[in-house]
């Protein structure tokens, strides 16, 4: 029994034009034009969505989740990036 | 379609029984607790316990195959659907139980297993899957108590999985639930049109519960005290609530449907406790269970084989698929060369 291994594609759904590709989850197919085939029988049984991507998961680059600390920790103390940082006298409007 | 209990050994190297001292604990393992019990999400490159990923690959595996050997049996009456109507619906049906398949390998090779090998202990009958899908169909009843009770049972189950702490298996359930309630009214419907129908049609509709509820029941796995996984699970948060709570709960919304549908419950047992607010249910035969999962129900050979068969007639389909993609990707190279 031949079982040669098809890529895996990760696939994305725009729900309607105005939001953005969301991820939904992952197929193998042959090729892409395939993964795309598939992933609209797979994913968009019902409605939900208008476009589809799908990425090769070979081709996506991820931050590892043990560096998430030295990442994402940095921003939790630069409150002064945040508006409400900022005193503005009350009788002050439209600001 | 639906997950069960289906292991009655303990995993080795898991601390299952509750509340023997932990054996082995390490920092990291006290630090995912703590992310557990902080109703944190776990994602697939995150640090776990290989208690929990084997955990998760067994359950999310076998939920895949369940889906998967679902299809066979409703897939029985495709082409004998009475009406254009029903044959829509159960095709949706059964089209909706192989995308769930797919949902679930998916969110299972997230945690480091490949398809081909899941795929290959479907085939060579190492895998489990759900008992239920191991009884026949013999009548067109079946197709609506299927959709009613086995649906119903899986609907029970499945949507605490929702909040299950492993993110892409939770998320998979959240997709697979929102599908599942059309499976369950479809199911019902028809066995309303056979209860209020004619008599013999209302004989076929009370056959059909007499060989499913039984089974239905045991789609919960094994009673808490048996259930070897279930404390481990629950304080990883695999499991939300225990087998019997599910299976109570079941009980408790069904049997006044099947009152509605003017039906009868084939447990003389069966009553309504007005002490405890829930239905008392009579003892369920575990030995026809146990019987199943090891191979000897009435229909776990005829499915392997169907599987296999497919698998087999699918060869010459992959093999062009795959040789299409190296045609098409040779001419794109030359075309850019």
């Amino acid at each position: 029994m031949d079982r040669k291994d098809w890529p895996l594609f990760e696939i994305f759904i725009r729900p309607k034009n105005g939001l953005s590709h969301k991820h939904v989850g992952s197929l193998h197919a042959a090729d892409a034009r395939m993964a795309l085939d598939n992933a609209r029988d797979v994913y968009t049984r019902r409605g939900e969505g208008v476009s589809v991507w799908a990425v090769p998961a070979a081709s996506i680059a991820a931050s590892d989740p043990s560096d998430k600390a030295s990442l994402f920790e940095p921003a939790d103390d630069k409150v002064y990036r945040h508006p409400t940082f900022y005193d503005i006298p009350p009788e002050v409007k439209n600001i | 379609m639906y997950t069960q209990g289906l292991d009655g050994k303990a995993e080795r190297g898991v601390q299952s029984s509750p509340g023997a001292s932990p054996r082995l604990v390490s920092a990291e393992d006290l630090h995912f607790q703590e992310r557990i019990d902080a109703e944190e999400k776990i994602e697939p490159r995150d640090w776990m316990p290989d208690g929990y990923r084997r955990t998760l690959v067994r359950q999310i595996s076998q939920h895949a195959h369940s889906e998967i050997v679902g299809m066979l049996p409703e897939g029985n009456w495709i082409t004998r659907a009475p009406s254009l109507r029903r044959k829509v619906a159960l095709l949706a049906k059964v089209q909706d139980e192989g995308g769930h398949g797919l949902y679930l390998y998916s969110a299972a090779e997230t945690l480091g297993v490949s398809r081909d090998e899941l795929v290959g202990q479907l085939l060579s009958g190492k895998a489990k899957y759900s008992s239920i899908f191991n009884y026949p169909t013999p009548s067109w009843a079946d197709i609506g108590a299927i959709g009613w009770l086995v649906d119903g049972a899986a609907i029970m189950n499945q949507v605490p999985l929702c909040r299950c702490s492993y993110g892409p298996y939770a998320r998979a359930m959240v997709r697979v639930c929102r599908e599942e309630s059309f499976h369950q009214r479809q199911g019902y419907e028809l066995m309303l049109a056979l209860a209020t129908g004619t008599a013999e049609q209302k004989r076929m509709a009370q056959a059909a519960l007499d060989r499913w509820w039984w089974p239905s029941l045991m789609m919960f796995g094994p009673s808490d005290d048996q259930s070897a996984h279930s404390a481990q699970n629950m304080a990883w948060k695999i499991k939300r609530f225990s087998n019997d709570e599910l299976r109570q709960r079941f009980v408790d919304a069904t049997v006044p449907q099947a009152e509605f549908l003017g039906l009868t419950i084939p447990d003389p047992e069966l009553r309504f406790d007005d002490q405890t607010g829930h239905y008392a249910f009579g003892a369920i035969d575990w030995t026809e269970f146990n019987e199943i999962l090891k191979g000897n129900g009435p229909c776990n050979r005829e499915r392997i084989e169907a599987r296999r068969k497919a698998w087999d007639d699918g060869a010459w389909v992959r093999e062009a698929a795959a040789a299409h993609a190296a045609k098409r990707s040779r001419r794109a190279l030359k075309k850019a060369g």
